[in-house]
């Protein structure tokens, strides 16, 4: 009995864990159709930042909920002024624009940082579950996660900002037509799903540890959540997260974690080989 | 379309001998061992931007066929203790592997955003189960995969039929010069052919080649096999010359650098790909020898650079400037001609 919740919050924390981290990256590509490959970067970024911040003595809630999303969420608007702007439409030019500035960060992170491990401790004690030891931690990632959802869901759905946001992801002319700037969209877009991955680099920073690396590792689970789950951002995100979160955790549960990460990413192949426009390609196909 | 066309048939048989001559007399003044690593890199390099620059076909992941040509290479060697049957193995593998990914690909008809998933996904499969093989229960015959320490003291090239004699410094730096020429001549011979001009028409568009008749899931999927092959050559090569093999030909980073080469030195050419690896892979590797900036910065910098400011790559840029040049000139004595021509019956006349 246990042993099924310590499942059961581990498959949950694991669902979190991808929504979290693949939620910038949805919203930049559900919205602008840009794959931002820099998105592991924006990850450790705010990651970074929130170590920065907690090590200088302010307080960890406030450095990873409230500093993180906005440095990192400044720096995506930068980027997007600079780079990514003169290059919507093309959308393979923006794969590697944006691998370019993965790469160039983790140089900047390692100048800066230097190249060795850097972590903070989780401000929530670990509790007793039967007779596992459980991270108190993760029921508050899990929690972040669900408010995120839910918030996001919000904004899209009942909020003027949402409709100009689906309406010029819909159709830039129309959006344009009704005197809404596709531009100053875009920009926001980009900086609003910057600022969600700074966020999630934030929230996991005192789990994980980080090194200038770090972000290689968000990137491609984030990806292939974003991707297997298509193109309405939060029901693709949420239906794909669920998909591989138990996937991963159960074959991690049955064999090695390593296992685990290989099940989650061939079940990638097979489900995009069955449904080459992702799952809400098929299913939900009217949702937000 | 008819300059692409003319241009990928096109075979300056000068500029090779020229080329190849240059590379046969290095050896006379200069050291042979990074030479070689750039020759590796270039044919690497050639194996992408054949399939990227002409079929149109972007892998995220071509580092996974040229570590597995590592890996097949290091692996079959440690198990026969000669080297013929590993070196075309190393070739045999990654085109099989490729020819089923492949062709899982292009007859379900995917698109190119989830193709450079599945492409990348697959390198990260091999990544990450390569880094977990440490220990004694991952052995294939006599060779332990390693995990993330990966397979040192496997046999070098040999002679063919002689295993007692092998290759190393100087000669092997002959094999790779030879082996990244003849790849390169296969590459023109392909895209001579009528294969070679479907493969544009793909390029160019998909739909209407396909009205025309050709299996355009069948023509993607042979070139992809045939680049993978390559590249496992590659791989078999830089195994030879590193003489460990490590997960790490499986990084994203190997992916990375390899994409960078091809567009920086340009997409749709052959020269530029090679040239690409062979400037970049240099600068990396004297990047290598300081500790003040950090390689990948400048990789990632001079990525952006090229995407923002000559998106076609180097060597097309310069093909399209010169070009231009000489139309103008052109233009401007056919101008100069019809003012003449025009000027004398005025002349006559009065």
């Amino acid at each position: 009995m246990d042993f099924a919740a310590v499942v059961t919050l581990e498959i949950l924390y694991m669902i979190a864990f991808l929504a979290l981290t693949s939620a910038g990256l949805a919203i930049v590509f559900g919205m602008m159709r840009v794959i931002n490959l820099a998105h592991g970067e924006f990850v450790m970024l705010g990651g970074y930042t929130t170590i920065a911040c907690a090590k200088a003595g302010i307080n960890i809630y406030f450095a990873m909920l409230v500093l993180a999303p906005l440095v990192v969420g400044i720096f995506g608007l930068v980027v997007e002024r600079l780079v990514v702007r003169h290059l919507y439409g093309r959308m393979i030019d923006t794969m590697l624009a944006t691998w370019g500035l993965s790469l160039l960060m983790v140089g900047l992170v390692s100048l800066i940082f230097g190249n060795t491990a850097v972590s903070v401790p989780a401000p929530i004690p670990g509790y007793q579950l039967g007779n596992f030891q459980m991270g108190g931690y993760n029921l508050f990632i899990i929690a972040v996660a669900t408010l995120m959802v839910i918030g996001l869901w919000l904004l899209l759905r009942t909020t003027r900002i949402g409709l100009v946001a689906r309406g010029a992801m819909q159709s830039a002319e129309v959006a344009s037509s009704l005197g809404y700037n596709p531009n100053i969209v875009y920009m926001w877009t980009f900086t609003a799903g910057a600022a969600l991955s700074g966020l999630a680099g934030g929230v996991l920073a005192p789990l994980t540890g980080l090194l200038p690396s770090s972000g290689g590792a968000y990137i491609a689970k984030a990806f292939i959540t974003v991707i297997t789950g298509g193109a309405a951002v939060i029901a693709g995100t949420l239906s794909s997260s669920v998909i591989f979160g138990t996937i991963n955790q159960l074959v991690s549960f049955a064999s090695t974690p390593v296992l685990g990460e290989i099940a989650m990413l061939a079940l990638a192949i097979v489900l995009l080989r069955l449904m080459p426009q992702g799952i809400t390609g098929r299913f939900f196909r009217n949702s937000t | 379309m008819n300059d692409a066309f003319a241009a990928a048939g096109r075979m300056r048989w000068g500029w090779f001998i020229a080329f190849a001559i240059a590379l046969v007399l290095l050896p006379a003044v200069s050291e042979t061992h990074t030479p070689t690593l750039l020759a590796i890199w270039a044919l690497f390099a050639l194996s992408l931007g054949l399939m990227w620059g002409y079929a149109g076909i972007l892998s995220f992941g071509h580092a996974a066929y040229f570590g597995l040509g590592a890996y097949t290479y290091a692996i079959t060697a440690m198990n026969t203790g000669e080297s013929t049957a590993p070196l075309l193995l190393a070739l045999f593998v990654p085109a099989c592997v490729a020819a089923v990914i492949g062709a899982m690909m292009f007859y379900g008809r995917i698109s190119d955003v989830y193709m450079g998933v599945i492409t990348l996904v697959v390198t990260l499969i091999l990544f990450k189960f390569m880094n977990a093989t440490a220990g004694d229960a991952y052995r294939i015959g006599d060779a332990r995969l390693g995990g993330f320490n990966g397979i040192p003291a496997f046999p070098i090239l040999n002679v063919p039929g002689d295993p007692s004699t092998q290759i190393f410094g100087t000669p092997f730096y002959y094999v790779s010069v030879f082996c990244l020429l003849g790849c390169y001549l296969v590459s023109r011979w392909i895209l001579a052919g009528a294969f070679g001009r479907v493969l544009l028409g793909i390029r160019e568009n998909q739909a209407r080649v396909e009205l025309l008749g050709y299996n355009a899931p069948a023509h993607k999927t042979a070139i992809f096999t045939v680049t993978a092959a390559m590249a496992g050559l590659a791989g078999c090569l830089f195994a030879n010359w590193a003489e460990i093999v490590t997960p790490s030909v499986f990084s994203l980073g190997q992916s990375a650098e390899v994409i960078v080469w091809v567009i920086a030195g340009g997409l749709g050419t052959l020269v530029g790909p090679m040239l690409g690896a062979a400037v970049l892979g240099m600068l990396k590797l004297l990047l290598g020898q300081q500790t003040l900036i950090d390689n990948s910065l400048v990789l990632g910098a001079i990525l952006i650079l090229v995407v923002l400011l000559v998106p076609r790559g180097v060597v097309p840029a310069f093909l399209a400037w010169r070009a231009r040049r000489e139309r103008g000139a052109a233009s401007r004595r056919s101008a100069q001609g019809t003012r003449r021509r025009r000027q004398r019956p005025v002349s006559g006349t009065t």
